[in-house]
């Protein structure tokens, strides 16, 4: 055993047996964050900040929630909407929040791939960053199921239908997702362990996961500039702050992100208590019910543009169904973006405004995820069926061709030089 | 080289143990997410279609979804391959689906057809759609017939001979 000399401070008494002040220097005081950037880096403090929430919000609903087909619906909307006290504003932090950080979700990844901080060493962070998203994802969709209203059923029942669309196993492979022949409380109990055990324990693993990976690469810049971080790390702590392209993680780059986290918590509370409403879908207060499927069924709104790419395929194509297109373009759809620093062939780290092709490619693809996501809420008769159909080749074509339009820019940039 | 080797084999063995272990567990994991042997078991419903109605629509639950048992009248036709005759009767026996997205049709006997409300889907009362977005007819479900009872969940001669011909 080593040998502990007796400490002078409770500081220092730590410090022998967990080196804690070594420790607050990687992780806090020396960990370096670059000094040209905005707003939009403030997300990932977000994120964990709301994640939190959701946790927090979870484990108070936890206490009266009841996982059975038959209690369920009760349990959440009487005994915690109208019992607990206080039971309303868990359940409104919990739904708002849910909403809400696919709304960050979407910035932040937006962001990724405006300032192309998934490239030249940062693949990794941005594939961790994915499996965050496919994981939170499956906490929505898991977590949605557990009020057993109507549209929690329904939702349920087309999400868990999808798997079928698999080739020779997929009628089996629902039956054993649901552990019934239909959506019942079989599902409901597994959904349940899911969505406050395993995903949470998943989603805790990825994103420590992800901030590891941020360690070697370091944050991108708003220039898109590499530079030598442990030369401006030098200047900074010989005290040429000034000149130093770097800041430190605490203080400087939290305060910061304190300052905008502080204006996010005004728009967050002021949705939790005047605006709930968008979260709670007035046919989820229906009781679960398998033999009334309601007039129209649709996802949140942060799963609806993978919903319309999935419906946009109506009709048949060179003899294979409308349906099995629409599963195909659902699958490349959601794997698609796991792979973009690979279809990005230009070396070029700019953000999108300062590359010549890309930038026309990257508003082009949030203009049709937009209209995919309007589209997404209306029924599919009608014009309504090939706006979905057009936005969502659209999509395809547009994945596809980023190679090619990536090449081409790294080409043209390359001339002028 | 004797260590090399000893070693060698313990840590073979010492994979083999634990691949084997591995792959018992994950077969335990399998299985605890398969249906229940009463979920499995309750998924036979049997009905006795002797006491009903001609063009008179019934409605049973099978596996959570709606089975529709029509029996026919004197002037409706039967169609091979989706009309069953149980004793002197026809009936159609069909999953009251709607194969466009899953909502339950209503019948109109007046008409004798099906309508669909969500996006005005028809079907005539052999289950064959006629106008609208359904991309097929409506499912027929697995049964066998045992007298004048039908057992839905199993599948019988006669329900083998429809599919064969569809």
């Amino acid at each position: 055993m080593a040998e502990f000399k007796k400490a002078d401070s409770m500081l220092e008494w730590f410090d022998q047996r967990l080196g804690v002040v070594n420790f607050a220097k990687v992780m806090m005081t020396e960990y370096w964050i670059p000094k040209n950037i905005n707003f939009l880096w403030a997300m990932g403090v977000l994120l964990t900040v709301l994640f939190t929430f959701l946790v927090v919000s979870g484990i108070f609903l936890l206490m009266y929630y009841k996982p059975d087909a038959n209690m369920a619906f009760d349990s959440v909307n009487y005994t915690i909407m109208q019992e607990v006290a206080y039971g309303w504003l868990f359940r409104h932090i919990h739904a708002v929040g849910a909403s809400v950080v696919f709304l960050i979700i979407y910035i932040h990844m937006f962001t990724g791939i405006y300032y192309g901080s998934y490239k030249k060493g940062r693949e990794m962070i941005w594939i961790s960053g994915m499996l965050l998203f496919m994981l939170f994802s499956a906490e929505g969709f898991s977590g949605y199921m557990l009020p057993w209203g109507q549209m929690s059923y329904w939702a349920a029942y087309v999400i868990t239908e999808i798997f079928g669309g698999i080739p020779f196993i997929g009628d089996d492979l629902v039956v054993w997702i649901r552990g019934n022949f239909y959506v019942a409380d079989a599902t409901l109990t597994r959904f349940f362990m899911l969505h406050v055990l395993l995903i949470p324990l998943a989603i805790i693993g990825a994103i420590v996961f992800h901030f590891y990976a941020l360690r070697f690469p370091h944050v991108n810049n708003e220039h898109g500039e590499f530079f030598d971080f442990d030369e401006e790390s030098k200047k900074y702590l010989a005290g040429d702050k000034k000149h130093s392209k770097v800041i430190p993680f605490w203080p400087v780059f939290l305060s910061k992100d304190v300052f905008v986290l502080g204006i996010f918590l005004i728009f967050f509370f002021y949705l939790v208590f005047f605006h709930y409403s968008f979260a709670m879908d007035p046919i989820n207060f229906d009781k679960a019910d398998g033999l009334k499927t309601p007039a129209h069924i649709y996802p949140e709104w942060y799963f609806l543009w993978s919903y319309e790419v999935l419906r946009g395929w109506f009709f048949e194509i060179a003899g294979i169904s409308g349906k099995d297109l629409g599963l195909m373009a659902f699958g490349f759809a959601n794997a698609i973006f796991l792979v973009i620093p690979w279809l990005d062939r230009s070396p070029i780290v700019k953000p999108a405004n300062q590359r010549p092709y890309f930038k026309y490619w990257f508003w082009l693809m949030i203009a049709d995820l937009m209209v995919l996501t309007e589209f997404g809420k209306l029924p599919p008769t009608g014009p309504n069926a090939w706006v979905g159909f057009g936005a969502s080749l659209t999509f395809l074509v547009l994945f596809i061709a980023l190679p090619f339009i990536t090449k081409a820019e790294a080409g043209k940039v390359k001339g002028k030089k | 080289m004797m260590d090399e080797s000893r070693r060698g084999f313990i840590g073979k063995a010492f994979g083999a143990v634990a691949a084997v272990g591995g792959i018992a567990s994950l077969i335990a994991m399998k299985k605890t997410w398969d249906p229940l042997p009463s979920v499995m078991s309750a998924g036979f419903t049997t009905v006795d279609v002797s006491g009903l109605e001609a063009n008179k629509l019934e409605i049973v639950v099978w596996r959570g979804k709606p089975v529709f048992i029509l029996k026919y009248s004197e002037d409706m036709k039967p169609t091979d391959g989706r009309s069953v005759k149980i004793g002197d009767y026809y009936f159609s026996v069909m999953i009251g689906l709607c194969t466009h997205l899953g909502c339950i049709p209503g019948y109109e006997g007046d008409k004798k057809m099906f309508k669909c409300a969500c996006h005005g889907g028809e079907y005539s009362a052999d289950g064959v759609n006629t106008f609208g977005p359904p991309p097929r007819p409506l499912d027929i479900p697995p049964f066998k017939l045992d007298g004048v009872t039908l057992v839905l969940g199993d599948e019988g001669p006669e329900y083998k001979k429809m599919t064969a011909k569809a």
